[in-house]
């Protein structure tokens, strides 16, 4: 069983968290261009690497930030929004 | 079966990358079709060892938008005497096709894309427990009551097929045809000069080319980072798995949306199983004990009698998807540069319809018409072809 760190829990299976994505800064909507806010919308950096990721303790509703590379399936580390730049 | 050339020629007129059922079915179209033949297809690996060797192999066109329910009835035509074609058995073999709802909302899209199929021509029906049960008196209807079946699309069409040989069928024509099929030969680098593509770099050495059809499935990201071209694809995993042979008792293919799960049985006797995408990025064919629980337990839902039965193999493949689960096939915004890809977890029934049109884009330097609505500028235009309600369960 895969385990994922929680900042809050600790060490827990990796089926009680739910993955919402890399870190992506959005442009700002009201001075973007559509073809930038549509690239901002679809688009992905869909190839591998080591990223920093949204996920969430769907049981405590704990939303971190996870330092994972996404080849080898390992994460480097795992903290609250805000506590680490 | 295949000539196995030993130099790389400096030029070629087309360089497709990927030597997986796509690529090797471009070739043999764009050989057979537009007698175009100094092409090279570029395999890291082997001849079908990535999701080609990987998939399910279920072929069926019960799709739900137009665009797609036209191209994948086009390729479902194709399949039907390609084993002719190539003189080859492909072990192409329909057995009907059932997905399965558990949900009144789900019985509601059944018949939309009842309606759809019917209205393009394709066999497509919803039908009731009664029937279901008859087709397969094995099955559990109310599922141990978790998620009682309240009926099914059922499309007769629906096929299986021997994956490693499409792959085999599609290189061999395409060899004898005089296309060089490279194996063991990585694609490092796509030089571009001026917007317009000018070679490719390889582990083998420098090739000079004006044309380059990229075919590359879960590699797309790593080959489109190459030109520079942003797109909307994103890399999970699918798993699948097969059990012990057995004396044959499934005729049909049955598909859950809710508990996530389809089977076949192969002409081996053994049942094809497969589940929903893994819930998140990773680039690697890894499998997991989580997936052979969670896809066993469902399946001991629907065909009780099945707990003693013993899976033999398990495996993974990369899935390229796309936000509206259609694919991005043709023109780039580099000149040159054709993408077939966004095939995520249903591209191995489109395999000849891709191969055709492909050909036929690389041939013609402008889209075929069956694929305008799969263009990579849809999602620049916000004007998504939404094929989500038929192809969320990986098959
Ligand atoms: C478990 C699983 C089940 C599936 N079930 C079904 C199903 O039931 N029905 C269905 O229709 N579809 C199914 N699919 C989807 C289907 O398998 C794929 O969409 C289809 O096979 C893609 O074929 P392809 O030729 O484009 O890619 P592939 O067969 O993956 O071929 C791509 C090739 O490109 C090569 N390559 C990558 N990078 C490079 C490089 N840099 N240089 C040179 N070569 C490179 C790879 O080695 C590979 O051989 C399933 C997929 C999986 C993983």
């Amino acid at each position: 069983m895969k385990l994922l760190t929680c900042p809050v829990n600790g060490a827990r299976p990796v089926s009680e968290f739910t993955y919402w994505g890399e870190i992506r800064p959005a442009p700002d909507a009201n001075a973007c261009t559509d073809h930038e806010w549509a690239d901002y919308v679809f688009n992905r950096n869909g190839a591998p690497g080591v990223k920093r990721e949204w996920w969430c303790h769907t049981p405590s509703n704990t939303w971190f930030i996870a330092e994972r590379d996404t080849e080898k399936d390992r994460v480097m580390r795992t903290w609250l929004p805000g506590s680490e730049a | 079966m295949f000539t196995a050339p030993t130099e790389l020629k400096s030029a070629y007129d087309v360089v497709i990358i990927g030597a997986g059922g796509h690529g090797l079915a471009a070739a043999y179209y764009l050989a057979r079709e537009h007698g175009i033949t100094n092409v090279a297809v570029l395999e890291k690996g082997y001849i079908g060892g990535g999701n080609t060797g990987r998939n399910t192999t279920i072929i069926r066109s019960n799709y739900l938008t137009p665009e797609g329910v036209k191209f994948y009835d086009a390729s479902v035509h194709l399949w039907q005497d390609l084993s002719e074609d190539f003189d080859l058995n492909l072990f192409y073999s329909t057995r009907g096709h059932f997905t399965l709802a558990h949900t009144d909302s789900a019985v509601r899209t059944m018949r939309w894309r009842a309606e759809v199929n019917k209205h393009y021509g394709v066999e497509s029906e919803l039908v009731g427990p009664d029937f279901i049960k008859r087709s397969c008196p094995s099955i559990d209807i109310s599922c141990n009551g978790h998620a009682p079946i309240l009926g099914a699309l059922y499309h007769a069409p629906g096929s299986i097929a021997r994956h490693d040989a499409v792959a085999w069928g599609y290189g061999r024509g395409a060899c004898q045809r005089g296309v060089e099929i490279h194996q063991q030969t990585a694609v490092t680098g796509i030089e571009v000069k001026g917007g317009k593509v000018v070679g490719v770099q390889t582990s083998r050495g420098h090739i000079a080319t004006n044309k380059v059809l990229c075919a590359v499935a879960g590699s797309t990201p790593r080959l489109t980072d190459m030109v520079g071209i942003q797109t909307p694809i994103y890399i999970h995993p699918l798993q699948a798995m097969v059990s012990e042979p057995m004396k044959p008792w499934l005729d049909h293919i049955f598909v859950s949306g809710s508990l996530h799960i389809y089977i076949s049985q192969s002409a081996r006797g053994e049942l094809v199983m497969g589940a929903s995408l893994d819930p998140y990025e990773l680039h690697s064919t890894r499998s997991t004990l989580d997936f052979t629980e969670g896809l066993s337990a469902h399946m001991l839902d629907m065909f009780p009698f099945l707990s003693n039965v013993k899976v033999n193999r398990q495996w993974g493949g990369m899935s390229d998807m796309t936000p509206d689960f259609a694919p991005i096939m043709g023109k780039t915004p580099v000149e040159g540069f054709y993408l077939d890809s966004g095939w995520g977890t249903w591209g191995f029934k489109a395999t000849p319809v891709c191969g055709k049109t492909m050909a036929w884009t690389v041939a013609n330097d402008s889209p075929h018409e069956l694929i305008t609505g799969f263009s990579l500028d849809r999602f620049r235009n916000y004007s998504l072809t939404g094929e989500k309600g038929a192809a969320s369960v990986g098959h």
